[in-house]
Order: structure tokens, then sequence, then C-alpha cells
């Protein structure tokens, strides 16, 4: 595969609940490496594309392709079938993804939390898995909390947690789903700088939902903003937040500022 | 005057199998619970319906009627059992289908959250269900397992009808040999509250120590 192939090819995808359309032949692409943000209104359907990239939903129509390969699919002597378990874990390795409210498992201390799925799914042996986790901790800051367990963490220090654990797994693609917006504000940056660093060190790609528009700013190559299910602008991030051509764009940067967001 | 002590010894002999028939009992329902429990979650129509039908007949029917049955029915098509077996078998079985429907709930009540972090980290089906829904899951069933632990025990009374030399059983004998009603029956009455005390202390100390850390103050 070349290097300019797009890792991730959204392809005319739908997503319906009940009545509502979230989304509605959406298609987008995005490059090996690339550092996107996904902004715009709630019910835009920005953390639904998350959600479909993990597996955490289905889609009603469309492709996706991830690192060359159908996502939902399976490829069967040249024709498309749904797929299988057994075809989505191992698309799944691919993927990583960060969650609002963290997710974490409270029976299990932080170590615990950021090993099991190494040494369960990869076959990692207990050493390896907590080196590779002390490494990450280290790197997120909670080296010192490895034996805490996580209702004795903040909610900063639980996001940071679930991202080392989310890297434990190293996929290609990390997903980050409005991972400060359940934050005290005064942890939204030690999870921001955090996830600064990551971006600066890695070749990961990785999407971000977020209302955090100075953050969107900082982090990403290019900003998506969506609206109804749709594209409405993209572009680099200073295009966007300094000159947003589309009505649409303006009106919300401009109620996201009204709101006391930063840009 | 009646020489009691011998009698007692008697209700003792009784206890022990009441003792026995609690614990074999609570161990069978145990695993009916979980087949069935988990079985009604299931994927597959055929063990959800298998387990639905077992949990519905066990619960929708006597106690009294299940031992009979498993006791006195059961040699009919050739399979004799002690007693023992019976009473096992049935009290079991009966506690067993109460006990599914506790299961069931106590995985149901585990948020969608931790599933949707079992799939973020392409933990399979079972693996998640062993390492992060069941353990959760068991603290939210343990208080309402002591209780079904404690209905068996009263349960185990039934099985004297079926000529099991248990507690009620060993009383009765007393009674029919010494005349007297008051002293026997008290003192089974006493052994049985104090062997539910005995179950209420355990299940709730197991409670403890699996809470731990949880809340993240008793770490």
């Amino acid at each position: 595969m070349s290097a300019s192939a797009p890792i991730i090819k959204i392809d005319g995808i739908s997503k319906s609940f009940g009545s509502f359309k979230v989304l509605d032949g959406l298609s987008m692409q995005v490059m090996p490496g690339e550092k996107l943000a996904l902004i715009g209104p709630s019910g835009s359907g920005k953390t639904t594309i998350l959600r479909i990239l993990m597996t955490l939903e289905r889609i009603d129509g469309g492709h996706i392709q991830i690192d060359g390969e159908q996502l939902y699919h399976m490829e069967r002597n040249g024709q498309l079938l749904p797929a299988d378990e057994r075809h989505l874990t191992r698309m799944r390795q691919k993927i990583g993804m960060v969650f609002q409210l963290f997710n974490l498992f409270p029976h299990k201390c932080v170590m615990d939390n950021v090993t099991l799925a190494p040494m369960l799914t990869k076959g990692t042996p207990r050493a390896a898995a907590e080196k590779r986790a002390m490494e990450l901790l280290e790197m997120v800051g909670m080296a010192d909390k490895a034996k805490n367990m996580p209702a004795q963490l903040s909610g900063g220090q639980k996001q940071r947690v679930a991202i080392a654990r989310a890297l434990a797994l190293s996929p290609k693609i990390m997903l980050f789903d409005e991972v400060t917006s359940a934050l005290d504000p005064e942890l939204v940056e030690e999870v921001m700088n955090v996830m600064r660093k990551l971006a600066a060190e890695t070749d990961m790609t990785m999407l971000l939902v977020t209302h955090e528009m100075g953050f969107a700013h900082d982090f990403a190559d290019r900003v998506l903003f969506f609206d109804r299910g749709r594209i409405v602008e993209e572009g680099k991030p200073d295009e966007i937040f300094r000159n947003p051509k589309q009505e649409r764009t303006q009106g919300f940067l401009k109620k996201i500022i009204a709101a006391g967001h930063r840009v | 005057m009646t020489q009691w002590s011998g009698y007692f010894g008697l209700i003792l002999q009784g206890a022990l199998v009441t003792i026995e028939l609690t614990l074999m009992g609570s161990v069978l329902a145990l695993l009916m619970a979980f087949l069935a429990g988990m079985g009604r979650l299931s994927r597959f129509f055929v063990l959800r319906a298998l387990a639905t039908a077992y949990i519905e007949f066990f619960r929708g029917t006597s106690i009294f009627v299940q031992l009979f049955w498993a006791y006195f029915v059961l040699p009919f098509i050739g399979i004799s059992l002690t007693p023992l077996q019976a009473g096992v078998l049935a009290l079991g079985l009966n506690v067993g289908a109460y006990a599914a429907e506790v299961v069931r709930g106590a995985i149901q009540s585990i948020g969608r959250e931790q599933y949707e972090a079992c799939t973020a980290l392409n933990l399979g089906r079972w693996q998640g269900m062993r390492h992060i829904i069941l353990p959760q899951a068991l603290l939210v069933m343990l208080p309402t397992f002591g209780n079904n632990a404690i209905e068996l025990l009263k349960a185990t009374a039934v099985v004297s009808l079926i000529s099991l030399t248990d507690l009620t059983f060993q009383a009765q004998v007393v009674r029919a040999q010494t005349g007297n009603t008051l002293v026997p029956f008290t003192t089974i009455l006493i052994i049985y509250f104090i062997l539910a005390l005995l179950i209420s202390w355990g299940v709730r100390s197991l409670e403890r120590r699996m809470a731990r850390g949880l809340d993240g103050v008793r770490a």
C-alpha cells in the first residue's frame, strides 16, 4: 500500500436511529498520520462516526475501508458479504477509542486496566504487558497511581489512564470522543496536554470529537464542521476558525464563543 | 424426667443432614442459576427458550410436588434416587430457578459503557463476560443470593416428608417418643435461625471483601 492511500475511507454511509437520520450518505477520507478534529452542534453525527468506526454502531448503508480493508464487509470470491465476528475482531485491532465517561473497569486497578486487553487479546506475557503499561502510564503522568483503583482517581486522572489503556493495544487509529466534556474545568488542561504530546510524538491517525475549539485548533491538521449528518465545511484549522466560509459554520462558531469557549 | 441429652444428639444429627442438604443444594442451585441466567441472555434462541422454560416451570410449581416427583415418580422411568439425592435435586433446581433471574438481572444491571469498553478493547464476548461483566455483576447478585440460600435452608424441611432424617424429621421423632412438642420444635426453630444467621454473616463478609476498592474508600 502506498503512503498516499487513505487509512480511513468512508463511502456513502447512512445511519438512522428510529426515524432520525443521523448520517445521510456521508463520505470522507483520512490519510495515515492525520490529526482530524470533528466539530459541530449536538446531534450532527460526529460522535456517531467514531462509534461506527469502533463497531459500536452498525451502518444502514454504504462502505467503510480501514487500512485498505472493508470494515463491515468481507471479500469472498469477489463478493462482498456482511462481516462476521472474526472479521470485526481482526479489524478492531487497528482501532482504539477513548470515551467521554472514561469507561474504566472499576474492579481493576490502574495497572490491570491497562494490561488486561493486551494479555487477553494478544497473548502478551504479564511482565511485558506491565512494562509497556508502565511506559504508557509514565507518558500520561500516572505511573505513581498504577496500583490505585479507578474510584480513587479524579476525572482527569481517569481519562489519562483510559488513554494509556487504549494505547496499550498499539492501534493505528485512535478515536477520541469528547474526552474532556465530562471533566471539571481545572482538569481539562491536563488531559489536553497529554493529547498534544501524543499528537506531536506519534504518527498515529487520530480523530477527535470536541467542543473545545481552541484545542481543536492546536491539535488538528484538518477540521471538519458537521451539521445534520453532513460535512458542511472542512479545511485547515486557521481557515475554519478565522475565516469560515459557510454561514452555518460562522453561526456555530459565534454561538460557541458566546457560550464562553475559547477559540 | 425425660433424658434430653440423647434426644438433643438426635436433633444435632438432623442439623448435620440439614446443613449437608443446604450446602449441596446451594451448589446445584448456583450452577443452575448461572447456566439458566446466562442462557436467558444468549444469542441463540434454543438456549434462551430452554432457560426460560426451566425458570418458569420450577418457579411455577410447588417445591413439595417437585420433591415428590423426584422421589416417587422418577423411579417409574427407571431413575431411583436416594432421599438425599432427590432432596438436593429438587431444592437445587427450585432455588436455582429463582437465582437464575438474579444472575440475569445483575448482568443486565452493568452499564452499557462497560460492554462498549470491552468492544473497544477488542475483548471477545466470553472474555468480556468473564473478566469485566461477571466480576461486577457478582457483587450485585450476592445479597439476593444470600436470600436465596436462606430460602433454600428453610425449604430443606420439606425433605422430612420423604423420610430424610433432617432437623424437622428428627424433631418429629423426638416429639413422638417423648410426647413433648414445645422442646423439640423450639430447639429446631432456634437452630434454623442460627443457621440462617450464619449464612447472612457469611454472605455479608464476602460482599465486603469483594467490594473493597470499588468505592475508593475502603481500599
